[in-house]
């Protein structure tokens, strides 16, 4: 087994290890960024969509544009980027596992920063394992990255911003997107997205939800039904559509196979995804030496992930002494500022509240710890 | 389909044409891209079936999650197709439940 070091080890190169990795290796620090794909970025580059928020945020920038700028800024900084390798171990003493073209490695580093991004629910129905039905990111990245239209005529499941976002995205691909189906009584995404697909004419089902998908050996079409307020299908009120495809946007969990395997404390917070690290304010973990960033310490969006990766790239190299404990102080309480931003407003709010009670609950644990060890 | 024309990221350039089989017959595809975007392209949306109640699969998340879309390549069965790249001249098959690794043998 061939051996690698670095003083940050950074796993997954989306909008937040990369950002880590910036601030890291900018700092002076010897950088190793790890990421399963051919290309960086993770899921960036299938967001052709504008941004939203402040300036600072690039407001008005497109997803892909973003992580153009970020990976030129990336590779200036002299951090070394590992693709098409999979970190598939970690171990309490922070020793990684990486196997890289049929090559494995062992990785010891100083500091380690898990952005390892979320994948996408599953939705049970009869029918839901039938080739056509699929994720509605995997729809995005094959329609905005391979350039393939997963299907001609397709119904979206969920009217999130990623279900709004994906079905105006395969419009503009030239697919025929029939309509969304949301299940609680109202639209759960922006009004500018939903605007975007009321203008272009796709209908919204509000308060209705897949009954069944059928087809013998891949999609053919599709039935709805309407629910009552107890969520149960209302007999009677089903309506038939033709399609080939049917996407689920029916949100994101948390990838934290490794967290958990290294050996963190978890918090639960359905709003993020179900099961999230403990972290603190710097993005450092119950294991010491251990960070996370992004959508891993519970799904948001790409801006908030950027500034988490920045912050644990920050903490992580001012813990290695690359920079003193002022200059570490000022680019924190930036970040800080920035997040506080991107976590206000009607959205914005909940993601607050949620963020702090994590971060809470992280304090809890240091006390109790100290508690147990002030025993022994 | 491909998509040729989009109104955001523009024209699709013109990339190197590669030929692989799928269950022996020739395909175009894309140098690079993954084999299950070739694939999806050609219209080929059953990857595989299932090992004990043979129902078909096909791609699901696309970013290597989910196994649904695991194929033979080049004789290895449980190959990722959304994640492994197309290369000229490779030979992609459909996967029947659990598969052996197969051999040059059985390609002569
Ligand atoms: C399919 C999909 C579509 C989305 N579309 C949108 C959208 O349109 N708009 C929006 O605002 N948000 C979208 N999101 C939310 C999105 O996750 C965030 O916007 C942001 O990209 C999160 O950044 P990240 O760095 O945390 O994760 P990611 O960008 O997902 O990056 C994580 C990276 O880590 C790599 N990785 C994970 N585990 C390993 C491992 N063990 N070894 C090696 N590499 C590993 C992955 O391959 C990936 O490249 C989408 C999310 C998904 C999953
Ligand atoms: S489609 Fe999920 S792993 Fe390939």
């Amino acid at each position: 087994m061939k051996e690698l070091t670095a003083d940050v080890a950074i796993v997954g190169a989306g909008s937040a290890g990369l950002c880590a990795a910036y601030q890291a290796a900018t700092a002076g620090a010897d950088v190793l960024v790890i990421d399963e794909n051919k290309r960086p970025g993770g899921q960036l580059f299938k967001q052709i969509h504008k941004f939203f928020g402040s300036k600072e945020h690039q407001a008005g920038t497109r997803g892909y544009v973003i992580g153009e700028q970020l990976l030129q800024k990336v590779e200036e900084s002299g951090a070394r980027v590992m693709l098409d390798s999979l970190v598939y171990g970690l171990l309490p003493d922070k020793s990684m596992g990486v196997i890289s073209n049929g090559v494995n490695y062992s990785v010891k580093a100083k500091k380690i920063i898990i952005a390892a991004g979320a994948k996408e629910n599953y939705m049970a129905f009869p029918g839901s394992t039938l080739p056509g039905v699929m994720g509605a990111g995997a729809a995005q990245t094959m329609v905005n990255v391979n350039r393939v239209l997963p299907g001609q005529k397709i119904l979206m499941v969920g009217s999130g911003n990623v279900g709004l976002i994906v079905s105006y995205q395969l419009m503009q691909a030239g697919a025929e997107v029939v309509g969304i189906v949301e299940g609680a009584p109202r639209i759960g995404g922006y009004g500018v997205h939903a605007g975007k697909i009321r203008r272009a004419g796709v209908p919204i089902y509000v308060g209705h939800t897949i009954k069944r998908v059928f087809g013998k050996e891949e999609v053919e079409g599709v039935e709805i039904a309407a629910l009552d307020e107890k969520w149960n299908m209302i007999p009677g009120t089903e309506k038939a559509f033709e399609v080939d495809t049917v996407c689920l946007a029916v949100g994101l969990n948390p990838m934290t196979e490794l967290v958990w395997m290294v050996g963190c404390e978890f918090d639960f917070i359905p709003q993020f995804g179900g099961h999230v690290p403990l972290h603190d304010a710097n993005m450092e973990t119950t294991v010491k030496g251990v960070y996370v960033a992004g959508d891993v310490t519970g799904v948001e969006e790409a801006s908030s992930a950027m500034e988490e990766g920045n912050m644990a790239g920050v903490a992580a190299v001012e813990a290695l002494g690359y920079l003193t404990r002022e200059e570490a102080q000022k680019k924190k309480d930036e970040i800080r500022s920035r997040l506080d931003t991107l976590r206000s407003g009607v959205f914005g709010e909940g993601r607050r509240k949620n963020k702090e009670k994590q971060i809470a609950d992280m304090e809890t644990y240091k006390e109790q710890y100290k508690e147990a060890a002030d025993h022994e | 389909m491909r998509v040729t024309q989009h109104p955001i990221l523009g024209d699709l350039e013109d990339e190197k044409k590669v030929t692989f089989y799928y269950n022996g017959q020739p395909m175009e595809g894309i140098e690079g891209e993954p084999i299950a975007a070739a694939l999806m392209n050609a219209g080929i949306r059953v990857f595989r079936t299932t090992a004990k109640r043979h129902e078909p699969r096909g791609i699901f998340c696309a970013i290597g999650r989910c196994t649904d879309c695991m194929m033979v390549v080049d004789g290895i069965p449980n190959t990722r197709t959304c994640v492994t790249t197309l290369k000229e001249g490779m030979r992609v098959e459909k996967q029947e439940g659990l598969e052996r690794i197969r051999t040059g043998e059985e390609y002569k």
